[in-house]
């Protein structure tokens, strides 16, 4: 794909680019696998009779096990704070299930806007915002698995069993750059 | 650039005395008992968090990377203040964005 384009004005500003089948495939693979673990995270929260009265839910109070899940949900409270552990299970049980909504609709926009044997994406100022939200929780997603650092090389030896996915952690670093510097412009 | 660890789960302890007090105005310190902290992580982009300070707070340009700038530099910053109920809808934006977010006391 090129670099994002922006086309049109006023309200019918449209963010576009072109992705090839692969890249598509690609992207929507991750978002897809981004939504299991997401989804999962989900069912696995405490049923609650109150919640299905009030329509008020109620996630759980623990951070996840898995460490992908955990960079996506972090804590809220600071460590260094007294109550830290109290703090951050109370309000983690109250924002989580809309976090993972939040997240889960972000997946859906690219879903639905990215087609998925490639082609053009035509993105509206609010879809594009998702993208980026969306683009980059993947990227934390990968980050977390591909034990990314700040200063990760290009590429990486052949024997390192990293190797072969690193170029779609920088192909996504470049097309949410693309997109960050089309909609700041 | 400190490397971070890249499993991001458990903040690291805060450092008092590193605290980016200069991006709170000072006078509205004394009456704001909670604080919005930014950390660094080896992922977010500049040009992202840059963009994510100006799109949740509508801080300007300048004072949006001059924030980014204390995150990737000093390995974190304080990006908004008020009450708890504020920080913690803020705190709760920021983790929708993907950035690495946590809530503390003034003090």
């Amino acid at each position: 794909m090129k670099a994002w384009k922006r086309q049109g004005r006023g309200d019918r500003v449209r963010y576009v680019a072109v992705l090839e089948r692969p890249e598509a495939s690609v992207l929507r693979g991750l978002m897809g696998q981004v939504e299991q673990m997401l989804t999962g995270r989900n069912e696995a929260a405490p049923e609650d009779e109150l919640a299905a009265i009030t329509g008020i839910r109620t996630g759980p109070s623990t951070p996840p096990d898995d460490p992908v899940l955990a960079r996506l949900l972090p804590d809220f409270a600071s460590s260094g704070e007294e109550d830290a552990g109290e703090l951050s299970a109370a309000l983690r049980s109250v924002n989580e299930p809309e976090l993972i909504e939040a997240k889960l609709d972000a997946i859906a926009t690219v879903l639905a806007t990215c087609p998925a044997g490639g082609g053009r994406v035509e993105l509206a100022p609010s879809q594009a915002e998702e993208w980026l939200a969306a683009v980059n929780d993947v990227r934390l997603a990968l980050g977390v698995a591909l034990e990314v650092t700040e200063d990760m090389p290009e590429q990486l030896p052949a024997d390192d069993p990293r190797a072969d996915h690193l170029p779609v952690y920088h192909w996504l670093t470049w097309l949410q750059d693309s997109l960050v510097s089309t909609l700041m412009a | 650039m400190e490397r971070m660890e890249v499993v991001l789960s458990a903040p690291a302890e805060p450092d008092i005395d590193e605290r980016t007090e200069e991006s709170v105005d000072e006078a509205t310190l004394a009456d704001t008992p909670w604080q919005t902290i930014v950390w660094n992580d080896p992922v977010n982009l500049m040009s992202y968090v840059t963009y994510v300070f100006q799109k949740l707070f509508g801080y300007d340009k300048a004072k949006a990377t001059a924030l980014m700038m204390d995150v990737h530099q000093k390995g974190r910053a304080t990006v908004s203040s008020g009450s708890r109920e504020k920080v913690e809808g803020d705190v709760s934006r920021l983790h929708a964005a993907g950035l690495w977010a946590t809530m503390q006391r003034a003090s």
